[in-house]
């Protein structure tokens, strides 16, 4: 079973030639430039870099909480930001699962997951409790519709997270960074758990992180940005097969990978560093 | 799934539930007995101080036996006690008038504090404003009060609304200020528009700093109505207490004072419950939490 072959025909993003620029007290500040990747649809784009490097200024731009300078970013073909449009509008085609988690606290992990459908419009509070219901009970959630999320594991919230964005059949996710703040224990839960999900769903992922394994076990490529500005040095093809699982990380094709990835990855880190840049 | 139907049902404790294993929790904890001592050691203090050893100034109030004795006697020295009809009297019109301006302070400065929170533009215009007149002081506003409204009620519950309506309406604000980012973003990524995003975000997101206004809120009415009674009206504990005062008798004064702390202690618990009932998404967090 290949998932991208399944997914192949939406989800493409092409950023073109993007440019950001913020206006900062200390003068202006470059936070990307000339930064060019096409993500094939369907696929598992890691983006790669150390803190601060401006990924998650890209990201804001795909996901319409930021506007842009220069280029422009397509989806699928349409032009979600660019001359003309600097700030995309954020949509349900786009979903972003955030670094520190956004489930509303004060509804049911349940009504989180119905909550894009219904306010589209496009299903009743019933219609959409019932596929939310189906789809958490797809995803090992079963059992916890009527919590709270301040009630259940970070783990779990991070999973009723991705539920809650793939409810609306989105295009691509654009996940930031979103199992940090987990051990590394749950976190190897969570990576199986995600390639579960998107073994069954088909949608386009694109992936910050700085997680050097994580990136490799995850993607199908790794991309590894240059840091302030942003924009890609290498991009990795991982040419292990989907679908994977933990017994990838023992393999030697897996070491190898790692080793090309860290010494790219370290001279950034290194420069980033002496930078003092902070996040951003 | 055997366990589905087991595992959901204990996801929905109810509000009764969640009361009465607060309730054990309370009385298990140290809690109740500390507060018993606080008071303990208040009174004590109070009747040593007064009726023991008479120490200087504190002789010439009364003390806690000596206002019991009044407060609990059928046919009382200074005509006010637990069986005068009148105390209740006094009561009941300080407890309506803080209602009315409970609720008008909370329907004008929920939606109020809102939009200042939400619009930065409608915030631009008023809030400068807003920051003028809220240190002036309730008393200096009697005379205006009696010049804008008529008869004796309504400028009493001007008044008293004022003072809670700048706690409603600050705090309301600031609860708008202090939801995390993330959550309007995460909104406005699955299709909310910007008026669902006010509806499912900013006010849920901004009900806790609410409830601690309203807290506030119950609180400064009750004392800018005992000051407010002063002025103008013929019942209430403010009124009370000033009439006690020209006629100095000292013992009443204190019926007076401790009806409106009690009175003020219970309203500001009832509005602590309706918070807990209305966020229980919060009620449950603390309990896991094994909060305090």
């Amino acid at each position: 079973m290949n998932a991208r072959n399944q997914s192949a025909t939406k989800g493409a993003i092409r950023i073109e030639h993007v440019d950001k620029v913020y206006h900062a007290r200390e003068g202006e500040v470059q936070a990307v430039a000339d930064c060019s990747l096409d993500i094939r649809p369907g696929e598992i784009c890691m983006i790669v870099g150390p803190s601060g490097c401006g990924k998650t200024t890209l990201l804001n731009a795909i996901a319409g909480f930021h506007d842009i300078t220069g280029g422009a970013i397509y989806l699928d073909g349409e032009m979600l930001c660019g001359p003309d449009r600097p700030k995309a509008d954020p949509g349900p085609d786009r979903v972003v699962v955030f670094q520190n988690g956004a489930l509303f606290p004060w509804k049911t992990n349940l009504e989180n997951v119905a909550f894009g459908p219904v306010v589209q419009g496009k299903m009743g509070q019933k219609e959409a409790a019932e596929k939310a219901r189906g789809m958490m009970a797809d995803a090992g959630l079963a059992g916890v519709e009527h919590n709270y999320p301040g009630e259940v594991s970070s783990g779990m919230r991070r999973r009723v997270e991705i539920v809650r964005a793939l409810m609306n059949d989105p295009k691509v996710l654009l996940l930031d960074e979103p199992f940090r703040a987990l051990d590394s224990l749950t976190k190897s839960v969570m990576h199986e758990a995600l390639l579960e999900i998107y073994y069954k769903n088909k949608v386009t992922i694109f992936f910050i992180t700085h997680d050097l394994e994580e990136a490799i076990f995850l993607g199908h490529r790794v991309a590894i940005m240059t840091t302030r500005p942003c924009r890609p040095k290498k991009i990795l093809e991982v040419d292990i097969p989907h679908p994977r699982n933990y017994s990838v990380l023992t393999s030697p094709r897996f070491r190898e990978l790692m080793e090309e990835t860290v010494s790219a990855v370290h001279e950034e880190a290194v420069k980033a560093f002496e930078a003092g840049e902070k996040e951003m | 799934m055997a366990n589905t139907r087991q595992s959901s049902s204990a996801g929905e404790i109810g509000a009764w539930d969640m009361f009465m294993y607060r309730l054990s929790r309370w009385i298990k904890s140290p809690t109740p007995y500390l507060m018993l001592v606080g008071f303990a050691l208040f009174f004590g203090a109070w009747f040593l101080l007064s009726e023991v050893f008479k120490v200087w100034r504190f002789a010439s109030l009364p003390g806690p036996r000596q206002v019991l004795i009044e407060w609990f006697n059928p046919n009382p020295v200074y005509g006010m006690s637990l069986y005068t009809p009148d105390f209740y009297v006094h009561i009941w019109s300080s407890m309506r008038r803080v209602l009315y301006a409970f609720l008008i302070s909370t329907a004008l400065g929920v939606p109020f504090g809102l939009f200042l929170g939400w619009s930065r533009v409608f915030r631009e215009y008023t809030f400068p404003v807003f920051e003028m007149l809220r240190p002036i002081p309730v008393l200096a506003w009697v005379p205006l009060a009696i010049v804008m409204f008529k008869g004796d009620e309504t400028p009493v519950i001007f008044l008293t609304t004022l003072a809670s309506f700048y706690a409603t309406a600050l705090n309301t604000m600031l609860g708008v200020q202090s939801i995390d980012e993330a959550y309007p973003r995460a909104a406005a990524c699955l299709g909310a528009s910007k008026w669902q995003i006010f509806r499912h975000i900013v006010v849920p997101g901004a009900l806790p700093f609410i409830f601690t206004g309203l807290q506030i809120s119950v609180g400064v009415a009750w004392f800018s109505l005992v000051a407010a009674e002063m002025v103008s009206g013929e019942y209430g504990l403010g009124y009370l207490i000033l009439a006690s005062y020209v006629n100095v008798q000292y013992v009443v004064i204190i019926i007076g004072m401790i009806s409106v702390g009690i009175v003020g202690y219970a309203s500001s618990a009832l509005v602590r419950l309706a918070g807990d009932y209305m966020m229980q998404w919060r009620v449950r967090e603390l309990a896991l939490g094994g909060g305090r």
